[in-house]
């Protein structure tokens, strides 16, 4: 008999490897399709109507001219809508035979507003008119009264959106009652939870399909407005209707991550101890309530805290889930006041990282991290106090974080079928966000059955798999390694059962291995996978594995919470105030790792990721007219590969993390860059530049003010 | 996108009389980097478009004696890859480079470039492209700190012009039925004051037709301070240009991208370096005075160092340092 839990590492074939993702070439290729990519008979084009004001009041919406034109099959209005609250508040929607006639007809549709006085300004706490919410730990003045040093500083990043490269909608097809929809989706076996009841049709009869999708970070579970917008459309019309947000309208109404500005005073001992930590947080999340991000970040057991969070409502687009909600922010915002104590204290930035991790929960993972990040980047060698890196014009410096995050598995379904003819197929109601789930559950399944990967065909992303959980919070890796595990394990017993009676060995002394079924403690006797296989008659093996999580937490299939600590390398041009990225390092742990590579790509691109935000990342909004000027890829930067410089990551494997089970990876490596990258620029310069992204017009004030401590 | 009528004439004279009389009714396409993308979002809705891509005598560069004549089709590519302009004028080599993009490299035109439209971002979310107030009291980063007192506070987006300016370069214009007019890049940009107006003195019947370069030996270079170091707009450049004879500088122009609403010649600043040996000082000394009269908005006052820096920068580059 197999036993499904997680293999030794001297019998892992395929687990902890180096493997290249199976769908790398249908991807590189383009045969990969995408929601935009679908393409349906006699598909119709919607558009959407939204709101140019960022408040007012809907006095008529009139749809005459767009309704007249040759090629508009359908308009949708709003009848819920008295009023419009951000740019880009949907209104109605039209369809018509081609993207430009849709395009047009929207354009013609004439909406009478009366407008009323909007609010987008997020940098003003006065402007809060929530309750404020307020936490308190031990005593911070006794705290202040034992430090030797007391800084105070402001700090903030701006409101960032998720940018899909793919955006947000779907392609929706209305037939015989039925409804067939391909959305660009993180959830799909939930996707379609309450469309059927907006379209009138059962929840059995909505059929939800989505094989690639072009990023989600957060912002794709629900179907939102559009979802809606497009079932309506085609059952209007009974024809496919594709509905895509435009890039301004994935900017504006697809989601942000929200602001968080701080002032924050914190006092540290001689020997670098921070004795109590005070801040003050604003920042908006739209027109809707605010979280305040958590500072102190991961120093968690600083004895004395206090924190005041206002949120700012405003009249913009809704904040969404992005990527390690609240964590960014909160890392930012703790880390750069704790580098700046050190500063303060002329200590080693290391040291003081270091000594305060005594205030975490994994004080001695975190000090091996920041270790082997240190010897990575070469710190000991590059390292210096602050802002004595030397004269001239380009000054290099090093700055860095560490961050952590839960990413303990979802509820998960899977089916394993082994076919009479040898092959296997495996069925899973979860979705690839481009990370490589296809690739790690051929991985799971493949060694469990002794299997090359190749050998095992992944069926993702439909709604008619066995349920399973929407990847979110990075749960997505360890939810679905245990569902596929005890899936694959209990169809290879049932199939040791056949293989049993004909080679005469009883099934305990029977393994899967290297294409074969054999004899464990005599592996001549064996029979090879194809004939094993054909022992079953007409009729495959189908078994079902699920995931309940805290059972599965219990058996050591999977973990939650890991660490990570990032350094970053920077020059910074002082005469030009621009930040280049050298070279920055990952350390990170995430229990056992499936697939090593994939893994190892996960960090690189939530560094990328985290760069960007630091270097380029912010929504600008005019404040009289209230819109968003930068709703574009060319004034929204994204870093390219020039900026980026040279990346390490080192996971940390083998005993003391394989023995957890498997822990999620996709939000803790863009938790840190933000915060390890200011902090370079800081030590590089010799002045805090307080306020992300880096960009040369707050370099260069941050220089001529000489910095935001005070 | 609005429906447009299409022509691809084959020669300047038919290109001329298809344009109009007005500005915005009929539009010359050439790369069309700038033009359809502002088409797709309604900035610009031109009843007809007049493609260059069938007017063989607008391709190319030519050198004849004592001047280069770079045709308006010409790619920005193969300028960059032109051995005349890499002998003469290896500020444009470097101007051309740094719009990075292999696509825009591919497809951009160097009368594109000169004839583009600002990327003001209250211009190009339909705000106009005089919202004055709103740039004054919004968000002006990016905006002028030259030849701002007028309601024009957008820079001007070229990468080549602020080069042909100190270069002494001459744009040759058709016209009418083909008729050519010759203009001084620097007097052929120019700062709009109505809705009416471009950034350039063409006629809206006119085409730029090419760019005449006089060879006179001078050293010339230009610096870019760019944000991303992948394709970005620049947020300051500075071309240089002189004479360099026995250590000493003469006929010195020093002319500023993307400060102001054309390209901006700091005379004091070529004034500077006539006469003197070119040096870590002088260079300093010329970006300094190089920021005389600078009038930062409420956001951009920072763009007064980037001014020091990049002119410095420029003239130690050109000066061979």
């Amino acid at each position: 008999m197999a036993n499904a839990k997680w293999p030794e590492a001297n019998k892992r074939t395929l687990i902890g490897k180096r493997i290249d993702r199976t769908d790398g070439p249908l991807k590189t290729t383009g045969a990969a399709k995408y929601s935009y990519d679908i393409n349906r008979q006699g598909m119709l084009w919607a558009k959407l109507i939204t709101s140019p004001h960022a408040k007012a009041e809907v006095v008529s919406v009139n749809f005459d001219a767009a309704a007249k034109m040759p090629g508009v099959k359908a308009t949708w209005k709003d009848d819920s809508i008295k009023d419009v609250q951000y740019v880009g508040q949907i209104i109605g929607a039209v369809a018509a035979e081609t993207e430009e006639i849709a395009t047009e007809a929207a354009q013609r549709v004439k909406v009478e507003y009366k407008l009323l006085e909007h609010q987008v300004v997020d940098t003003n706490p006065d402007l809060s008119k929530d309750k404020p919410s307020q936490r308190e730990a031990g005593k911070v003045e006794e705290g202040f009264g034992q430090a030797d040093v007391v800084i105070t500083g402001q700090y903030g990043c701006p409101v960032i959106t998720h940018c899909c490269l793919e955006s947000h909608g779907q392609v929706t097809e209305v037939k015989d009652g039925e409804l067939f929809i391909w959305p660009s989706t993180q959830n799909v076996s939930k996707y379609s939870d309450r469309l059927g009841e907006t379209v009138d049709i059962p929840q059995n009869k909505i059929h939800v399909d989505c094989q690639h999708m072009g990023g989600g970070f957060g912002s794709k579970f629900g179907f939102d407005k559009w979802g809606t917008i497009g079932g309506i459309l085609s059952k209007q019309t009974g024809r496919p209707v594709k509905l895509m947000l435009d890039r301004d309208l994935e900017l504006m109404i697809g989601g942000n991550r929200p602001s968080a500005f701080a002032k924050i005073k914190v006092g540290a001992k001689k020997d670098g101890s921070v004795t109590a930590v005070q801040t003050e947080v604003w920042g908006t999340g739209g027109n809707q309530g605010y979280n305040a991000p958590p500072v102190p970040y991961v120093f968690t057991k600083i004895p004395n805290t206090s924190i005041t969070g206002r949120g700012i409502r405003t009249n913009r687009g809704g904040q969404r889930a992005w990527r390690a909600p609240n964590h960014p922010q909160g890392c930012f915002l703790t880390m750069s006041a704790f580098a700046d104590a050190a500063a303060a204290l002329k200590m080693d930035e290391l040291e003081f990282f270091l000594h305060n991790a005594q205030f975490t929960d994994r004080a001695d993972i975190y000090r091996e991290e920041l270790k082997i990040a240190a010897d990575l980047i070469n710190y000991k060698q590059k390292a210096h106090l602050r802002g004595q890196g030397g004269g001239g014009a380009v000054r290099r410096g090093l700055g860095m974080s560490i961050h952590t995050w839960g990413g303990r598995g979802h509820d998960s379904t899977c089916d394993v079928t082994i076919n009479p003819d040898g092959s296997v197929e495996m069925k899973i109601g979860t979705q690839d966000l481009g990370v490589g789930t296809r690739t790690t559950l051929a991985i799971v399944v493949g060694e469990t059955l002794g299997l090359p990967i190749e050998a095992i065909q992944v069926n993702i992303g439909k709604n008619s798999y066995p349920p399973s959980g929407a990847s979110g919070g990075s749960t997505t890796i360890g939810g679905i390694s245990t569902s596929s595990r005890l899936a694959a394990t209990d169809a290879l017993n049932a199939l040791l059962e056949v293989a049993s009676k004909k080679l005469d060995v009883p099934v305990d002394n029977l393994e899967a291995s290297g294409g074969s079924i054999r004899q464990i403690d005599k592996p001549d006797t064996k029979i090879a996978w194809k004939d094993a296989c054909a022992l079953l008659g007409p009729n495959p093996i189908t078994k079902r594995g699920v995931c309940v999580p805290g059972e599965a937490q219990k058996q050591k299939f999977l973990d939650a919470g890991v660490g990570g600590a990032q350094i970053a390398d920077v020059s910074v041009d002082i005469e030009t105030g621009i930040v280049i990225l050298n070279e920055m390092v990952a350390v990170q742990d995430c229990g056992l790792i499936i697939d090593l590579k994939t893994a190892e790509s996960q960090v690189y691109g939530g560094l990328i990721m985290g760069i960007t935000y630091a270097l380029f990342e912010e929504c600008v909004y005019d404040t009289k007219t209230g819109k968003m000027l930068n709703a574009d890829m060319e004034f929204y930067r994204l870093a390219g590969l020039k900026d980026i410089g040279q990346l390490k990551v080192h996971m940390m494997t083998g005993q003391g993390y394989d023995e957890r089970g498997v822990v999620g990876l996709g939000e803790p490596p863009v938790i840190s860059p933000g915060a390890a990258i200011a902090n370079a620029v800081a030590n590089a310069c010799g002045v805090r530049v307080p306020y992300l992204p880096l960009t040369p017009d707050r370099v260069i004030t941050a220089l001529q003010q000489k910095g935001g401590i005070v | 996108m609005k429906s447009f009528e299409y022509a691809a004439p084959k020669t300047l004279e038919e290109a001329t009389s298809l344009l109009s009389d007005r500005w915005g009714e009929a539009e010359v396409l050439a790369g069309g980097t700038d033009l359809i993308t502002s088409m797709k979002q309604q900035i610009a809705a031109p009843k007809r478009l007049v493609s260059l891509k069938n007017v063989a005598d607008l391709k190319g560069i030519k050198s004849e004696g004592k001047s280069v004549t770079i045709g308006a089709t010409t790619t920005l590519g193969e300028l960059a890859a032109n051995s005349s302009i890499q002998e003469h004028f290896p500020a444009l080599v470097t101007a051309a480079k740094n719009v990075l993009s292999p696509q825009l490299l591919t497809l951009g035109t160097v009368g594109g470039d000169l004839c583009q439209r600002p990327r003001c971002w209250y211009y190009r979310n339909g705000l106009g492209l005089f919202s004055d107030s709103l740039v004054r009291e919004g968000e002006n980063r990016y905006h002028a700190i030259f030849g701002n007192d007028g309601p024009a506070l957008f820079v001007h987006p070229s990468s080549l012009a602020p080069v042909f300016v100190a270069l002494g370069a001459n744009m040759i214009v058709a016209g009418a039925k083909g008729k050519k007019r010759e203009v001084a890049a620097a007097k052929f940009f120019q700062i709009p004051k109505t809705e009416q107006d471009r950034e350039t003195s063409l006629k809206p019947n006119e085409i730029l037709a090419g760019i005449q370069v006089p060879i006179s030996g001078l050293k010339n270079a230009i610096y870019e301070v760019r944000h991303r170091q992948t394709i970005d707009w620049p947020y300051v450049t500075a071309a240089v240009a002189f004479a360099l004879k026995n250590g000493s500088a003469s006929d010195a122009r020093v002319v500023l991208g993307h400060v102001a609403p054309i390209p901006w010649a700091a005379q004091n600043a070529a004034k500077v370096l006539n006469g003197a040996s070119i040096s870590d000082s002088t260079a300093a000394k010329a970006g300094e005075t190089a920021t005389q009269g600078a009038k930062p908005l409420s956001k951009n006052e920072y763009k007064v160092q980037l001014v020091r820096a990049a002119v410095k920068r420029a003239v130690l580059a050109a000066g061979g340092a």
